[in-house]
């Protein structure tokens, strides 16, 4: 029997769509609200209220499944799941059991790679369906008691469900990092995490290298981090293998996460599993879902992030760390992207400044940091970038043109960041310019040729030794302050000394 | 001729109104009046605001003084159900649970009545959660049959009906999950319409069984009722299942033809009073000596219609009724330590027996391993009523039948006879699972109790309904009726 084991993981996705208001009550949502501030009487379900659908969250979670190759069905319905909790308004959450928004669908995911600049292996993992369902308020228990806020209770909430198609922590990780790129960059969710705007279900069974079953899983319940959903998959697929190799049987059962202590615990088991009584919800009659909407909606579908990625190494030639650090933010690739198009020679270039020098100063004035695991999209604003992309062009091409150095550009960088100034202005207005006119400068030249300290360094030249050269540029670039075009001296000495 | 202003007819007040004859202050007064007279012995409202409701009578006279009259119904006082919302005004269903929850907004229903310039006019007495068939499940008080005050007045909108039959309100509003309209309607001997299901909002009515439940218009007379759901037939987009303008604008097709009246195979036989049936026939004949051509109709299912009708309707109210739990609002237990304790307790205390016996039976029928046997049959049995009804009405304008199988009952002779009071129902009930219009038209006594006949028609064929029963009705002396109190 091998010893080699494979985890085998779903995840069950909840995502807050961004919507002005709830799912089926005008009351609006968001963070940071006294309780109870965002309600209305449908929101709490007082007698004789009635849900209504919001359409800007129907189109948001058909707009998702665009996004990943879902298929979108001609219509969709809502059922009552029935129990009673007190943050629960109607004692009932309307969800989509049978006639969910949005069928199937396939994300792809970038694996770690080797290193930092190599790229990872790619993979799709496939979406089983996602549904659109009500949120539900928040409890919280005192000494003297308990304490409900219903500002949540409403919020649209999309449940994505995956297939077992992912086999590690790792691949989990990446799944929610690319899910995160893509809702982000279609609009239809802000993902913060922070603000339990996705939380998570992971189903983990595990079963030996080679076997065909599926293992008896465990599901466990609202993850709200990346880092708690990979650290639970590393710990409940630990716990499962260790059972097994010590002759226990797996128990299906739901598990909450404590992720201070880094450990799962029973929350209940199969025989405690609740009797739900769905049933299709009388108040909302079948949705229809024109092709009009959906074909409408098609044209608010960005380019898919790997494509993306794909399109930048081939066909504009950035190197795979520029590439990826554009893509995760589609803001930043779009400002890329027009960038570009003013000075088409050189995509690299302005990748370079774009994905380094402007993401950092950006990151600074923001005060987020890059990259860093909770952020995959980084959190930067373009809104308030002074530079604009014709602009950065500009600096770019004055580089390659050779007008400033790539030191000086650096110089001019600061100041358009700081300002939003021309590059060119501050060229000017700084006097930095390389001198490339090839009068004044060729009687320069000549008449440092002319100086005698120099006759042995030109004596040495003219007997084959290149670097003699270099003696003859450093008074050349005194005589001038240092704004020759150093491209231009050399030329010029080249040919005045035959 | 009626002379009392308390004896009058909605439209006659109306046009009393427009002539200069009458005050909507008069008229209030005058009412104020009969309830102070009438109202204990027959308890059919549970609540009458005298300051506001005369506040509303001198709005709507010097609305009409300045020429800025805003309907017909400007001025009349209308009557509204304990299970409808009015901004300000208790909601209690009739329910210990909801003894002390004042609505923080009105009805569609109640708006509708508010921009046409009609009095919201008092509470009105009903069965729990509309739960039951002769207001005897109230938690408030008891309601009388206006024509013997031993007897029940029917229900669910019995308060509705007794106040109509004893001249305490010219309109009143009920709602209608299984025949709450026309049953007590039938049993108070005055005019009552389900009209077809999605026609009237049903935003701010308090739920029991969402896809059956319709608010509807009750009255003395087939005009006053035409009347009145004329105010309340609005398109509303707070209830998804009410009709837009567009929906509401597909009307059946005019017949060319005389009138074709169906009559159900079997439908005077077994259980049918023989007085009732005699009313009935009586009705039949008169259309017939009308030129009406009258059809034998054949649908087996019926028998079918209150068994689903008890799946359908209490599994919805066990969800529907899930919400009341003494967190947000209504009745909260004392007796409690933990949130789960407290919930359990508060709806322990708060429900009455009926509504809790069909919580029960509606949790039981949706419950895993029983859903398909219950619910999902009664689903399809659902349809299959639903399209002989169609069928049925493809070859007839409309199907008579009687409203209730026997007349009043005695207060306390079925309390504890559950299923005995479930067949009160059973020629009402399949409007419901049709949601077809239907309407009760009283048609003669069963010794001194009065008795109506039951008209059902296709989708939106109100007026038809309408023009029929006001043929029925002005050839006969029981519009406007009212026992001597």
């Amino acid at each position: 029997m091998s010893d080699a084991w494979e985890i085998v993981i779903g995840l069950e996705v909840h995502v807050q769509l961004h919507t002005r208001a709830k799912v089926f009550a005008s009351a609006s949502w968001g963070f940071g609200k006294e309780p109870n501030e965002q309600v209305d009487p449908v929101v709490l379900g007082l007698p004789g209220t009635l849900p209504v659908v919001n359409r800007e969250a129907v189109e948001k979670a058909i707009l998702f499944g665009l996004v990943v190759d879902a298929e979108i069905p001609e219509q969709c319905a809502w059922d009552r799941k029935n129990y009673f909790y007190p943050d629960n308004p109607k004692n009932y959450q309307l969800t989509q059991k049978d006639f969910p928004v949005t069928m199937g669908g396939k994300v792809e995911i970038e694996l770690p790679g080797a290193a930092r600049n190599i790229m990872g292996e790619h993979k799709w993992i496939r979406i089983h369906h996602a549904h659109l369902e009500e949120d539900v308020g928040k409890l919280s228990h005192s000494g003297s008691g308990s304490l409900v806020d219903y500002n949540r209770a409403g919020v649209p909430l999309l449940e994505i469900v995956t297939e077992p198609d992912l086999r590690s922590a790792a691949e989990a990780s990446a799944f929610l990092n690319a899910l995160v790129v893509k809702l982000t960059q279609a609009g239809v969710a802000d993902c913060d995490m922070e603000k339990g705007q996705l939380r998570c279900d992971a189903n983990v069974s595990v079963r030996r290298v080679g076997d065909t079953q599926l293992g008896t899983r465990t599901e466990t319940k609202n993850l709200n981090s990346i880092s708690g959903v990979r650290d639970c998959i590393i710990y409940e697929s630990k716990r499962q293998i260790a059972q097994i190799e010590a002759g226990n049987k797996i128990t299906q059962e739901t598990r909450g996460w404590n992720a201070e202590m880094s450990r799962g615990y029973v929350l209940r088991d199969k025989e405690d599993a609740h009797d739900y009584r769905y049933f299709p919800d009388p108040d909302i009659p079948t949705l229809k879902i024109s092709r009009e909407t959906v074909n409408r909606l098609k044209k608010h579908v960005p380019e898919a992030p790997f494509d993306r990625q794909r399109r930048y190494i081939e066909k504009l030639n950035l190197p795979y760390t520029a590439a990826s650090v554009l893509i995760a933010d589609k803001a930043l690739a779009d400002w890329f992207e027009t960038a570009v198009a003013a000075h088409p020679t050189n995509a690299a270039g302005i990748a370079n400044w774009a994905a380094n020098d402007l993401l950092r100063e950006l990151s600074a004035q923001s005060g987020t940091e890059v990259g860093s695991d909770e952020t995959p999209a980084v959190k930067i604003s373009l809104d308030s970038c002074l530079i604009k992309p014709a602009q950065l062009a500009g600096l770019v091409k004055l580089t390659d043109e050779g007008v400033i150095s790539k030191q000086q550009a650096k110089e001019v960088f600061t100041e358009m960041f700081s300002t939003g100034k021309d590059a060119l202005a501050i060229v000017e207005a700084k006097g930095l310019r390389q001198n490339s006119d090839t009068g004044e400068l060729e009687k320069i030249v000549a008449e440092v040729i002319a100086d005698p300290a120099v006759a042995k360094s030109i004596a040495e030249y003219r007997a084959g030794n290149e670097k003699a050269i270099n003696a003859l540029k450093g008074p050349i670039m005194k005589r001038t302050q240092g704004k020759a075009n150093p491209v231009m001296i050399d030329q010029l000495l080249r040919k005045l000394l035959g | 001729m009626a002379e009392e202003i308390y004896q009058l007819s909605a439209t006659e007040i109306s046009s009393r109104l427009a002539a200069g004859k009458l005050t909507s202050r008069a008229v209030v007064e005058a009412l104020i009046s009969r309830y102070h007279q009438l109202n204990k012995k027959i308890g059919a409202f549970t609540s009458l605001d005298e300051k506001d409701v005369l506040a509303q009578a001198d709005a709507s006279d010097a609305r009409r003084k300045a020429g800025k009259v805003l309907s017909p119904l400007d001025g009349i006082p209308v009557a509204i159900k304990e299970n409808i919302a009015v901004k300000g005004q208790p909601l209690t269903c009739s329910s210990k649970m909801l003894a002390n929850l004042i609505s923080p907004y009105d009805a569609h229903v109640v708006e509708a009545l508010k921009s046409a310039g009609a009095i919201i006019y008092g509470r009105l007495n009903m069965d729990e959660f509309a739960m039951g068939s002769s207001t005897e499940n109230s938690a408030i008080q008891k309601t009388f049959n206006p024509w013997d005050l031993t007897r029940i007045p029917g229900g669910s909108s019995g308060g509705s009906a007794a106040s109509l039959a004893s001249g305490l309100v010219p309109l009143a509003l009920g709602s209608d999950t299984g025949g709450s309209i026309r049953q007590p309607a039938s049993h108070c001997g005055i005019v009552g319409m389900k009209p077809t299901y999605g026609l009237v909002s049903r935003f701010g009515l308090v739920a029991f069984a969402s896809s059956l439940d319709q608010i509807g218009p009750m009255a003395r007379t087939v005009a006053d009722c035409e009347l009145l759901l004329n105010v309340l037939a609005s398109p509303d987009a707070r209830d998804m299942t009410c009709f837009d303008s567009t929906q509401r604008n597909q009307l059946p097709v005019a017949s060319e033809k005389s009138l074709r009246i169906g009559v159900p195979k079997g439908v005077l036989g077994k259980g049918v009073g023989a007085e009732v049936a005699a009313a009935t026939q009586a009705a039949i004949d008169f259309y017939k000596s009308k030129g009406a051509t009258i059809i034998e109709v054949d649908l087996p299912s019926s028998d079918l219609a209150v068994p689903t009708y008890y799946v359908v309707a209490t599994a919805e109210a066990s969800s529907n009724l899930a919400r009341y739990d003494g967190v947000r609002y209504g009745h909260r237990s004392a007796n409690a330590k933990t949130p789960i304790e407290m919930m359990t307790n508060s709806r322990s205390e708060g429900f009455g027996p009926e509504v809790k016996r069909r919580i029960l039976l509606g949790t039981f029928v949706l419950s895993a391993g029983y859903a398909d046997a219950y619910y999902v049959r009664a689903l399809r049995a659902r349809s299959k009523i639903r399209a002989e009804h169609l069928a049925a009405l493809e070859k007839v304008d409309m199907i008579l039948s009687p409203t209730v199988p026997t007349p009043a009952f005695k207060v306390g002779e079925k309390v504890s006879d559950p299923l005995q009071l479930y067949l009160e129902d059973i020629f009402t009930i399949p409007a419901n699972l049709a949601g077809l219009p239907a309407l009760s038209v009283p048609c003669g006594k069963s010794g001194h109790l009065p008795v109506g006949f039951h008209l059902v028609g296709a989708p939106l064929s109100e007026s038809k309904l309408f023009a029929a029963a006001q043929l029925f009705e002005s050839a006969h002396s029981f519009a406007n009726q009212q026992p001597t109190l």
